[in-house]
């Protein structure tokens, strides 16, 4: 066993981990070691070689390698050392870690540590679609990496299942390769993916796009050859007699992200069921002290630009932790809830007064809407929206006065339509 | 032409015990397997429950080799390698009715020769099994659990590590008899043969038929399953059983912790008409859930990270009570056809003991010798997750692929995966490597270690990409690669 005494360790070398890491450089941590289990940094941006990355951040649009590279060269400019092609196979919730790679396990005792491991896709059978077991079904995630980073096709007529942006994106890139996409199929009534995918890869190419549609089964002896699509009621259950059969080799997944929290869970770290990730405070620092979560384990985002500046604030307050600067301690805490219209917010935690904000999505997409931040009866912030829909993040800065923060009451988030 | 003295047709459970057994003696034995690898069909979709013997009428064969296929289970998956747990399991009664149905399949079972069975009030299974409601139930000490598929590889690796030839993704498509030999001819060619066993599964009736008029039909039922998720292994230790449904021929859905730590809930029971239809339903998915909240109401509903389905070989329809008991003979017309027929539940558990059967059979036919280089032991097999820190560190400093982990969610390293492609069978699917070291078991299912797996492939085995598969001879993964031009014939 090697041992390592860390300032930060951050689990998960993807951009929110090399921004964490980078941040907390930045603030002061002389020790910062980065832990990833592939071979390569910034998670699935290799992979995301289309742009569209770092508009809101630097006007620029990037594509991922591209805004990874950044990231990337950051890190190694400020010394932190990166472990690739390591597994994080436990942690503790004294902040140790055991990792594991070639040259043999490590045990890290961390200061503080960031978790970002981001997160994995949905299933065929986490939406519980029936059928023969063919060869022939992958999630678009997966699709994606073969096509991209190791340069293989993975089939000739397709049809994939949800609307999530890594759907959309793989949409267009199979149909650039030659490949024909018969339809993209959502169950929900309008697209979970951002509506510049919408528009730039089916639209401009011709893609149907089926709402109110889901795959009812799946046939194929030895490889996927036809699928059933069924249009569904408001209660999303499919509508008996509306059954097509789509002949096709492929099908592709893109029915949603899961935060990756096993690690989280064997540190005791409480998780959010409605986020799926971590419930944290206002500093990102989760139920464990010293324990930060940011990226897509914490609950998954829709761009990176916001993402990158979450993982910024989490690598600083996993510095400040440790010098004790900035925090000052509170008894009280106070939760966030998700109220009317609204799927959840983070952080669910506040333990201050003053200053913070709010990053929350709604359950449906409504517009005009109103969003209002209440704590008991009294109202802290009541504002216009021209819209909200669950694919977009809606971000929002609160003030707590003192008075408010010490009367405990919860604060309620809502959307009103 | 190739010629061996006994042909094996089938690589399930049941060739490949046959196919051990035999690997005892001097013989020439070639198993003819028409999937990629053994295991393919029944063996690996079932409950992998080591059966006590009460559900088996009294002086059937089926009681009689379950339960000396029970007692024999231990010493065999010793030798193996392939782990049992003996979890035991219970039958439970949800009203005075079906206590009383407890007490006759004691009865039952007592006079099968099975030891221990005792009835606990509700307080008393309470006590051991916290989240089931029942009345009653009936506790079965002698009931355990295995891996199928481990088992079956287990058998056919050890095997073929003793002289027996496997040939995969070779199907019999005929059978003649002509001056004492079988010719048999496969896909892969013309094979001459002194005996046939037909270990052919739901198929056994179409290798019959071969030769000569069957005497009996198959009728395929099919059993659906649901995988939980590992972190749900707190649900249950011992199985969960309901009161069998009457003139079903099959025991209930019920819920069995697997030697891996998940959860099944199944199988379902359907008549089919195809045999080899090994589909999951969402109307079996849905029913699976219900049945299982039934006895343990704490079983989640989003837990689910994997269906799957297997097709019992039924010799009795649903008209005729579903029920008939195994036939291991051999054939009046045909001399030197063995014929294992009706192999459905408790299969598995009785395989060792159907093995010794056939061979007793075989001995009557060819001399059987024993040989002094037969190894009964199978070299052990690694896995990284069960390994001690200490362990792991020093396989790591030996071979270093021991610390690089491919699937995350099942810890298995880029080595294990590459012992699984070495196997003596030469089976090289992705399936042969999920089921030889679990790389893709777990909740993502494949969707992190596949491209390590593939990677694997191309690089240190010289596949070509168009070349990997799933699980059988033309369920391939890839069309090429991209932006290549390949001619299509
Ligand atoms: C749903 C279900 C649950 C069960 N649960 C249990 C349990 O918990 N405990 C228990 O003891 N038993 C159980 N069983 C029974 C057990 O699974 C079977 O009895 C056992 O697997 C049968 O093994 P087999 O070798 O006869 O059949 P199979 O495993 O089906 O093997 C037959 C093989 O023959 C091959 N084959 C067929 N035709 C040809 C051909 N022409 N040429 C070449 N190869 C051919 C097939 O590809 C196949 O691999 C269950 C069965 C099912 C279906």
């Amino acid at each position: 066993m090697v041992e390592h005494l860390v300032d930060v360790a951050v689990i998960g070398g993807g951009p929110a981990g090399l921004a964490a890491a980078v941040s907390a450089g930045e603030h002061g941590a002389e020790q910062v070691v980065v832990i990833e289990r592939n071979s390569w940094l910034g998670g699935i941006l290799p992979q995301c070689i289309h742009d569209g990355f770092g508009v809101e951040e630097t006007g620029k649009s990037l594509t991922g390698p591209e805004y990874a590279e950044q990231y990337i060269n950051m890190a190694l400019q400020k010394n932190i050392q990166i472990m690739l092609e390591t597994m994080v196979i436990e942690l503790r919730e004294n902040r140790e870690i055991v990792a594991v790679n070639s040259n043999g396990l490590h045990n890290i005792k961390a200061k503080s540590v960031v978790l970002a491991m981001g997160c994995r896709e949905r299933t065929r059978w986490g939406a519980m679609i029936p059928g023969t077991r063919p060869s022939g079904i992958y999630t678009a995630g997966v699709a994606q990496t073969f096509i991209n980073l190791q340069n293989i096709m993975v089939g000739r007529k397709v049809v994939i299942v949800g609307s999530g942006d890594v759907g959309l994106i793989m949409a267009r890139r199979l149909k650039l390769e030659g490949a024909e996409v018969v339809a993209v199929v959502e169950i929900l009534p309008y697209p979970s993916g951002l509506l510049r995918n919408v528009v730039q890869c089916l639209e401009d190419y011709d893609i149907p796009l089926l709402l109110n549609h889901t795959v009812t089964n799946i046939e194929g002896k030895e490889r996927v050859e036809e699928v059933t699509i069924s249009q569904v009621d408001g209660n999303m259950k499919p509508i008996l007699g509306t059954e097509k059969q789509i002949k096709c080799d492929t099908l592709l997944l893109s029915l949603g992200l899961i935060p990756e929290n096993e690690l989280s869970r064997m540190a005791m770290v409480e998780i959010d069921d409605r986020t799926g990730g971590p419930s944290v405070n206002q500093e990102l620092e989760t139920s464990v002290p010293g324990i930060f979560a940011c990226g897509n384990c914490l609950h998954v985002h829709d761009t990176v630009d916001m993402l990158s500046v979450e993982a910024k604030k989490a690598g600083k307050s996993a510095v400040e932790c440790i010098t004790n600067t900035g925090r000052k301690q509170y008894e009280t805490v106070i939760h966030v809830v998700p109220g009317e219209g609204v799927r959840y917010v983070v952080p669910q935690r506040i333990n201050r007064p003053g200053k913070v904000e709010l990053m929350l999505r709604a359950k449906k997409p409504m517009e005009p809407v109103v969003l209002q931040v209440t704590a008991g009866k009294r109202i802290i912030l009541t504002k216009k929206l021209r819209c909200a829909t669950p694919s977009s993040m809606i971000k929002i800065g609160i003030v707590i006065p003192p008075r408010v923060f010490a009367s405990r009451a919860a604060l309620e988030v809502r959307l009103i339509g | 032409m190739k010629k061996f003295q006994v042909a094996i047709i089938g690589g399930g459970v049941i060739g490949s015990s046959i196919a051990r057994e035999l690997s005892r003696y001097d013989v020439s034995v070639v198993v003819f397997e028409s999937g990629s690898d053994v295991a393919s069909q029944a063996s690996k979709a079932n409950s992998g429950v080591i059966h006590s013997g009460i559900n088996s009428p009294p002086y059937s064969l089926k009681a009689r080799l379950c339960v000396e296929g029970n007692r024999m289970f231990q010493s065999l998956a010793g030798e193996l390698g392939v782990p049992v747990k003996w979890v035991g399991k219970f039958v439970v009664a949800g009203n005075e009715d079906e206590i009383a149905e407890l007490e006759h399949l004691k009865r039952v079972g007592e006079s099968n020769g099975v030891p221990g069975l005792e009835i606990l009030d509700e307080a008393g299974v309470k006590k051991k099994e916290k989240n089931i409601s029942c009345r009653g139930a009936l506790w079965v000490p002698t009931a355990g659990i295995t891996s199928p598929y481990q088992l079956t590889i287990a058998l056919a690796e050890n095997a073929a590590e003793n002289n027996v030839k496997f040939l995969l993704e070779t199907k019999v498509i005929g059978l003649k008899k002509q001056a004492q030999k079988f010719f048999v001819n496969t896909t892969k060619g013309g094979f001459l043969a002194d005996v046939v066993v037909n270990a052919a599964g739901v198929f056994c009736r179409d290798i019959v038929a071969m030769l000569e008029e069957p005497d009996f039909n198959v009728y395929p039922c099919r059993g659906e399953y649901l995988v939980l998720d590992k972190s749900y292994s707190w649900l249950v230790r011992s199985m969960v059983y309901p009161v069998p449904p009457k003139h079903t021929g099959v025991l209930g859905i019920h819920i069995t912790p697997t030697i891996e730590g998940n959860i099944l809930l199944g199988p379902s029971a359907e008549f089919i008409n195809e045999d080899e239809d090994t589909r999951t339903t969402r109307e079996a998915m849905i029913s699976l859930l219900k049945h299982a909240k039934e006895m343990v109401p704490v079983v989640p509903d989003n837990a689910v990270i994997n269906a799957y389905s297997g097709i019992r070989s039924k010799l009795a329809s649903a008209e005729n009570g579903g029920w008939a008991d195994f036939r291991i003979e051999e054939s009046r017309n045909t001399p030197g056809l063995i014929n294992i027929l009706g192999i459905e539940s408790p299969g598995l558990t009785a395989a060792p003991a159907i093995a010794k059967e056939a061979i007793g059979i075989i001995a009557g036919l060819i001399v059987l010798k024993e040989k002094g280089s037969f190894k009964s032991n199978r070299a052990r097999v690694n896995r990284f997750s069960g390994l001690l820190e200490t362990e792991r560190a020093k396989m790591i400093e030996k071979d270093s692929k021991w610390g690089r982990v491919v699937c995350r969610c099942e810890q298995v390293t880029e080595r294990e995966v590459t012992d699984a492609l070495s196997n003596p069978l030469g089976a090289r699917t992705l399936s042969s490597v999920k089921y030889r070291c679990r790389a893709g078991m777990g909740r993502c299912q494949g969707g992190f270690c596949t491209p390590h797996i593939v990677r694997i492939m191309k690089d240190n085995f010289g596949m070509d990409v168009i070349d990997i598969k799933l699980k059988s001879p033309n369920s391939t993964l890839f069309t090429g690669r991209v932006r290549e031009v390949r001619e299509h014939g």
